[in-house]
């Protein structure tokens, strides 16, 4: 048992020959807000998909909110439930309107009422800033928009935990402070997120702890102002003063 | 030149009343023949993409048979052999000859269109917990459906036009009231010139509705 949100002991992970990742050990508090940092190539993403199975493990332990699930026997599309994820490149569903993306998951999954869904959608869009673009679709959106759908369209499920995969890295430069900002809501209003990102300025001011990854290995973890200001590591120094 | 003879022109007008029974009946064969083979294309189309090698096997085989072998022959197969085992007409063997014959093409277009959506896609849906199955149906699927639509058509045209065969067996659609015709006049050429402006008219209608449907899944460019 264990009261974390996530835990994750020994994990491993491999493409092939290719090790992603190695012995990961790695825990996330209630409300906890995690950014993952790191070079491409170091195991960031892999960690992410592995954490709602997205990326199934090879060995070691994942338990959500204290129960271990195992890929085999417990239902995924039940834990994924808890456990939302909002990609890079968005994959909002091109076919239907960004309500209609939104009411999805809960009419077809949850059983909920497609009245109850559009009224509580609704109110979610109303939320990113969003809710006179309710009966566009995707295609009409700019990046930015688009992204802010895609993480109401996860809130809809009422997960515990949000997981972001690089959520900024595909928008054009003066788009990234919306989708930034609504994440920052996300996180004060207390909900538990692991944020894989090169925006430090985000890292900086919303993360609880950065965790600093290298060739599949957690190299150093702390609090943003500890890890930006005096990174203990050599490689966590190297990797710092190349991107600031 | 025929086309500019007073006989093309009175034969195409005074025969129009056969002529719209017939094509009444090349109709009927080709939606009848593609809606089973749309059903048998989704069908091989899982199979082929299926996990489970032995589908996988049978559909390739299935595929690798239609297109290697003539479409006069299968729909023969189909006449003589079924009629052996099961007492079925003329009209039911050549439209049951015609299904499995598009329905290989049509399991391939399909096929092509379920694996071009990205698999962020397939990765968004179930990261809202939704199953494989749900995600496949309300996520993939229409997707998949509007990108095949435009070689769609372009199968549905071919089967339209390859539903002549069933002349060969007895079945009065276009091009077989035209042979008759031609046999009792001598004068073939007239006739099938008649029945090509049958099948234009007929492809011209079939390309408006693909087209109609194309339009209406465009509403979310």
């Amino acid at each position: 048992m264990s009261d974390k949100m996530i835990e994750v002991n020994k994990l491993n992970k491999s493409f092939g020959d290719l090790h992603v990742l190695k012995d990961i050990d790695f825990q996330v508090e209630e409300s906890e807000v995690v950014v993952l940092i790191g070079a491409s190539g170091s195991g960031k993403s892999t960690m992410l998909r592995c954490l709602n199975f997205l990326e199934m493990k090879n060995s070691g332990e994942v338990y959500i909110k204290g129960k271990q699930i195992d890929p085999k026997k417990d239902n995924l599309n039940q834990v994924r439930q808890q456990v939302g994820m909002v990609f890079q490149h968005f994959n909002l569903f091109p076919h239907m309107t960004v309500l209609g993306n939104v009411i999805e998951a809960p009419t077809q999954v949850k059983g909920v009422s497609k009245a109850q869904a559009k009224k509580d959608g609704q109110e979610l869009l109303e939320k990113v800033g969003l809710g006179n673009k309710a009966n566009d679709y995707p295609s009409r959106l700019s990046g930015g928009q688009k992204q802010r759908v895609a993480i109401a369209r996860a809130l809809a499920m009422k997960p515990e935990i949000m997981l972001f995969d690089e959520p900024t890295s595909a928008l054009d430069p003066e788009l990234v402070g919306e989708v930034l900002a609504t994440m920052k809501d996300l996180a004060q209003e207390g909900m538990t997120m692991v944020v894989v990102t090169h925006e430090m300025g985000f890292a900086r001011e919303v993360a609880d702890r950065v965790v600093y990854m290298h060739d599949g290995k957690i190299v150093e973890t702390g609090a943003p102002k500890d890890l930006f200001e005096n990174p203990k590591e050599e490689r966590t120094q190297a990797f710092l003063s190349s991107i600031l | 030149m025929y086309l500019y003879s007073a006989n093309f022109w009175t034969a195409l007008i005074d025969s129009r009343g056969i002529f719209f029974e017939a094509a009444q009946m090349t109709l009927a064969l080709t939606a009848v023949s593609i809606l089973i083979a749309i059903f048998i294309g989704l069908l091989f189309a899982f199979m082929k993409i299926s996990k489970i090698k032995p589908l996988e096997w049978l559909a390739n085989i299935y595929i690798y048979v239609v297109r290697g072998t003539p479409l006069i022959v299968q729909i023969f197969v189909f006449y003589y052999g079924l009629t052996e085992i099961w007492m079925i007409s003329g009209f039911w063997s050549v439209a049951l000859g015609l299904a499995f014959h598009n329905g290989a093409y049509i399991a391939e277009i399909f096929r092509g269109a379920i694996q071009s959506i990205g698999k962020g896609q397939t990765e968004a849906g179930r990261s809202l917990g939704m199953s494989g199955n749900l995600t496949m149906r309300r996520v993939i699927l229409p997707q998949a459906f509007r990108r095949a639509l435009p070689p769609l058509g372009n199968q549905f045209i071919i089967g339209l036009k390859d539903s002549s065969l069933a002349a060969f067996i007895g079945v009065s659609e276009i091009f077989a009231v035209a042979t008759t015709q031609g046999a009792n006049t001598f004068d073939y050429m007239t006739w099938l010139l008649v029945s090509a402006v049958w099948y234009l008219i007929l492809v011209f209608l079939l390309t408006l509705v693909v087209s109609a449907i194309e339009k209406k899944m465009a509403v979310s460019d």
